[in-house]
C-alpha cells in the first residue's frame, strides 16, 4: 500500500517507492539516503517537520516535502 | 619543502573538522577559495621529516553540482594539486557516507579512507570487518577516532604511502546496461577530444544531466562536432532521469559493500539522543528550552566575560595607559604624541581590548552548541515558526551563526536552495546582534543597568529576532513572493563538542576581533582622533574641532531618539568600518572632557545619557547600518550594488525608527 510521510505515525516503517518532488529536492533525498527502496521508519510526526530514521540516523523533512514522499507500507495488521 | 598535499573530503558531521584539527594542530591558516566567500582551510604536518600540505574541502553529501561547495570539492579533486584524498567515513552512517565514497573512485582518484567515531559506532554495535572492507573497495581503511587522536599515525603513514607509491583504483561501479550504452555512446564521440578530466567520468556526467560540467564543456575549446553530440545528447534525454537510477546504482554498490562487512544489531538501542530529542524537539517545549538555552548563553557571556575578566582587562588597559602617558612624559614626547596615545590609542583601541573576554566566551558556548549538535535542532523546531513568517528552518541557522558575526551568517544563507529565500536571509542578518556590537551593550549595561545585565542583554537579542522576522514577513509578502524551499536536514547524534574544535574555532574568531581592533578599529580611531584635535586652533575634543562640526551637523536627526550630542552621533558613523570603533569613539571623545578616577567610559556615559537614552542608544546600535565587512559580503553574495545600498539604507531606518519609538513612548510613560 502506498502512503506518504504525513499519511504516517511514529513507528511506522516503509520501503521509499515513489517522490513527486521537484528535480533537486527529488535529487538531494536520494543522494541522502532516501532513495528507491530503502527502508524508512517514523521517528516524530505531529507538528513541524517530520523526523525520519534512515539507517539509524535522523533526517528532518519539511512537512510540504513529506507530503511527496510515498512509502510502501508492508500489511502488517495494525494499518 | 614540501612533499605533497592531501584534501579531506567527507560529508557533514563525519568529523572531518576534527580530524583537520588533530592533523595539523596549531600549523593551519583560513582563508577563501579564489573568487567565492567559502572558507578554505589549509595546514600542514610533518610525517618522516617531511612536510605534508592538507587541504580541507568542504563538507559535502554528494559531488555534483548542486551547491557552491560542491563544485569547489570536485574542482580541487580533479585539480593536479590534490595527489591523494582522505575521506572521512563516519562508521555511524555507513552506507551514506560511502555513496560520496562511489564518486570519488568514479573520479579516478588515490583514496584512503579514514572510518571515524569507530568507537561511537561500537558501542552501538555496529561492528567493522576493516580487512574485508580494504579488499572490497580496492583501497585502504583505517578505522580512527579523530577526537582522541586514535588511528591517525597509521592513516598518515597510509596516506603518504599512496600519495608515493599507490596507483589509482579501477572503479569498481557498473551501471545499468542502458546506462553503461549511453556512457560508452558518449565516451565515443569525446575520445579524440582533449578532455580536462577522466574520459569515463565525463561520459558519466554527461549521462547524468551535470549542468555545470556540460556548460564548462561547451565553453571549453572541444571540436564543435563533440559540442553538437554533447547538446543533441542532453536535448533527446532531458526527460530521462538517468540521475536517479544513478544514485540508486551507487547506493546499491554501498549496500553490497556493507553486506559482510559491516554488523549491525538487527533491533536498534534507544540512545540518549533519542531520549533528549524527545524534549529538545517537542512541539510544546522545543521552542521555550531553546530560549532558556540561549538566555543561559548570554547570562553566562556576561557574568563570566564582564562580571569576572572583562574588569581585570579594563584595569590592566588603565594601569597600561598610565605607565605609557608617565613614560612619554619622562621622556618629553611632545604633547600630541602623548595625547595621541592616551586619549586615541589607549582610549580608543583599548575600550575595544577590554571586550575580548566577552567575545571569548560567547564565542566558546556558541561553539560548544554548534559541536554538540543542537544547531540541526534549533533548525527543526524553528522551521514551523519560520514559515509563518515566509523563510524556512535553516535560515534560523543562518540567524544564530549571525549572533556570531553577520559575516558567515549571511556566507551560510548558500545553504538555502532558492533565491528568495537565500536573499531573505541575506537582509534580515544584520538585524542579529553580532559579537562586535557586544562591546557597546557591555559598557552601557555596566553604566545603567548593572543589577539586569543578562535580561537586558537577552532582550536585546530577543528584539533583533523579532525585527529579523517581521522584516521576512514583509519581504515575503513583497520584494519576494513564492514559496519558501523545502527543509531536508539530517539531525546528527549529540556528542560531547571536542575540547580542541571548540577552542579553534573560539581563537580563530577572536583572532580575528583582535586583528579588527590592530587595524579597522585603529584606524578609525586614529582618523576620529586627528578630526578631533583639528584644526589646531580651537580646543581639541570640542564641538568647534573639525569632528565636533561634523557631528553637530549630523546630531539633529537623532534629537528624536534622545541622544542629540554631537559625541554620539560621531561614534555611530565610527562604527560602520566595524562596529567595535562606537565604543572606542565615545572613549575617545569622552576622555577629552572627563578626567575622572576609576572607569572613565562608564563615569562619562552616566553624565551624557539616561537609563531610556541608553537604551534607544542600544537599539540604534543593534539595528542600525551594518559594518563595512557586512555590506562588502552582501555585495558578493548577491551581486548587486542596489541590494546592497536597500540594505544599508533601510536598516538605518529601522534603527532610527525604533530609537525614536523607544524613546518618545519611554518619556510618554514617564521613563528618563
Amino acid at each position: 500500500m502506498l502512503k506518504n510521510l504525513l499519511m504516517l505515525k511514529r513507528g511506522d516503517t516503509g520501503k521509499v517507492k515513489l517522490i513527486d518532488a521537484g528535480k533537486s529536492a527529488t535529487r538531494r533525498l536520494y543522494e541522502m539516503g532516501l532513495n528507491t527502496g530503502a527502508p524508512v521508519t517514523v521517528v516524530k510526526n505531529d507538528a513541524g517537520p517530520v523526523i525520519v530514521c534512515l539507517a539509524g540516523n535522523k533526517v528532518a523533512l519539511g512537512r510540504g516535502l513529506a507530503g511527496k514522499i510515498n512509502l510502501d507500507i508492508e500489511d502488517n495488521g495494525h494499518a | 619543502m614540501r612533499k605533497g598535499t592531501i584534501a579531506l573530503v567527507g560529508n557533514p558531521n563525519s568529523g572531518k573538522t576534527s580530524l583537520f584539527n588533530a592533523l595539523t594542530g596549531a600549523n593551519h591558516y583560513v582563508g577563501n577559495w579564489p573568487g567565492v566567500t567559502v572558507e578554505k582551510k589549509e595546514g600542514f604536518f610533518e610525517f618522516e621529516g617531511e612536510e605534508y600540505h592538507v587541504v580541507d574541502l568542504p563538507g559535502t553529501y554528494s559531488l555534483g553540482a548542486f551547491s557552491e561547495d560542491e563544485v569547489i570539492a570536485r574542482n580541487f579533486i580533479l585539480s593536479e594539486e590534490a595527489e591523494v584524498i582522505i575521506d572521512v567515513v563516519d562508521a555511524n552512517n555507513f552506507e551514506r557516507n560511502l555513496y560520496l565514497t562511489t564518486q570519488l573512485l568514479e573520479m579516478g582518484q588515490k583514496v584512503v579512507i579514514a572510518l571515524n567515531m569507530v568507537d561511537e559506532a561500537e558501542k552501538k554495535d555496529i561492528l567493522f570487518d576493516i580487512e574485508a572492507l580494504s579488499k572490497k573497495l580496492g583501497i585502504s581503511v583505517v578505522p580512527t577516532v579523530a577526537t582522541k587522536g586514535t588511528g591517525l599515525e597509521d592513516l598518515i603513514r597510509r596516506a603518504v604511502f599512496v600519495l608515493n607509491e599507490g596507483e589509482v583504483v579501477k572503479n569498481p561501479l557498473r551501471y545499468d546496461e542502458a546506462i553503461e550504452h549511453h556512457i560508452e555512446h558518449v565516451e565515443e564521440f569525446l575520445k579524440e577530444e582533449q578532455l580536462p578530466f577522466p574520459l569515463r567520468w565525463v561520459a558519466l556526467k554527461v549521462v547524468e544531466g551535470d549542468q555545470a560540467l556540460i556548460e564548462s564543456l561547451l565553453e571549453s575549446d572541444l571540436s564543435e562536432q563533440a559540442k553538437t553530440e554533447i547538446r543533441n545528447f542532453t536535448r533527446y534525454h532531458s526527460s530521462d532521469n538517468f540521475e536517479l537510477e544513478i544514485i540508486d546504482t551507487r547506493y546499491r554498490l554501498t549496500h553490497e559493500i556493507a553486506k559482510g562487512t559491516v554488523s549491525r544489531p538487527e533491533i536498534q538501542k534507544i540512545t540518549l539522543s533519542d531520549t533528549i530529542d524527545k524534549f529538545v524537539t517537542n512541539k510544546f517545549f522545543g521552542i521555550p528550552i531553546f530560549a532558556a538555552i540561549m538566555f543561559v548563553v548570554f547570562q553566562l557571556t556576561f557574568v563570566i566575560g564582564e562580571d569576572l575578566l572583562g574588569g581585570a582587562v579594563a584595569s590592566l588597559v588603565e594601569l597600561f595607559g598610565g605607565w605609557l602617558e608617565r613614560f612619554l612624559t619622562l621622556v618629553s614626547a611632545p604633547a600630541w604624541l602623548i595625547s595621541f596615545m592616551a586619549d586615541g590609542v589607549i582610549n580608543g583601541v583599548g575600550a575595544v581590548v577590554e571586550f575580548v573576554p566577552v567575545i571569548t566566551v560567547l564565542y566558546l558556548l556558541l561553539g560548544f552548541l554548534e559541536d554538540s549538535g543542537y544547531m540541526a535542532r534549533a533548525a527543526y523546531i524553528w522551521d514551523d515558526l519560520m514559515r509563518k513568517f515566509g523563510l524556512q528552518g535553516k535560515a534560523f541557522v543562518s540567524m544564530i551563526i549571525g549572533f556570531g558575526c553577520n559575516v558567515p551568517g549571511i556566507m551560510s544563507a548558500r545553504t538555502l536552495d532558492n533565491k528568495k529565500d537565500r536573499m531573505i536571509t541575506t537582509l534580515i542578518n544584520p538585524f542579529m546582534s553580532c559579537g562586535a556590537k557586544l562591546p557597546i551593550y557591555s559598557v552601557f549595561i555596566a553604566a545603567f543597568f548593572p543589577e539586569h545585565g543578562g535580561i537586558v542583554l537577552f532582550s536585546l537579542y530577543f528584539l533583533g529576532i523579532l525585527i529579523a522576522m517581521l522584516m521576512a514577513k514583509l519581504f515575503s509578502k513583497t520584494l519576494f513572493k513564492g514559496e519558501s524551499s523545502y527543509f531536508i536536514m539530517e539531525l546528527p547524534p549529540y556528542r560531547t563538542p571536542g575540547a580542541k574544535n571548540v577552542l579553534r574555532n573560539m581563537w580563530d574568531n577572536v583572532y580575528g576581533f583582535l586583528k579588527r581592533a590592530g587595524t579597522t578599529v585603529f584606524a578609525v580611531v586614529t582618523l576620529v582622533w586627528v578630526l578631533a584635535v583639528l584644526p589646531g586652533s580651537v580646543e581639541p575634543y570640542s564641538q568647534h574641532s573639525i569632528l565636533g562640526q561634523i557631528g553637530t551637523f549630523i546630531a539633529p536627526i537623532f534629537r528624536y531618539a534622545g541622544f542629540g550630542g554631537w559625541q554620539e552621533a560621531v561614534a555611530l558613523f565610527a562604527g560602520l568600518p566595524a562596529k567595535e570603533a562606537v565604543v572606542g569613539t565615545l572613549g575617545m571623545l569622552y576622555a577629552g572632557q572627563y578626567v575622572e578616577e576609576g572607569s572613565m567610559l562608564v563615569n562619562a556615559l552616566q553624565q551624557n545619557f539616561t537609563s531610556l537614552t541608553a537604551l534607544s542608544y542600544m537599539v540604534m546600535t543593534l539595528l542600525y547600518t551594518p559594518c563595512a565587512a557586512v555590506l562588502g559580503t552582501v555585495k558578493k553574495e548577491t551581486n548587486s550594488i542596489g541590494w546592497t545600498l536597500f540594505l544599508a539604507l533601510y536598516t538605518f531606518a529601522i534603527g532610527w525608527l525604533f530609537a525614536v519609538a523607544i524613546f518618545q513612548i519611554g518619556s510618554l510613560l514617564g521613563f528618563s
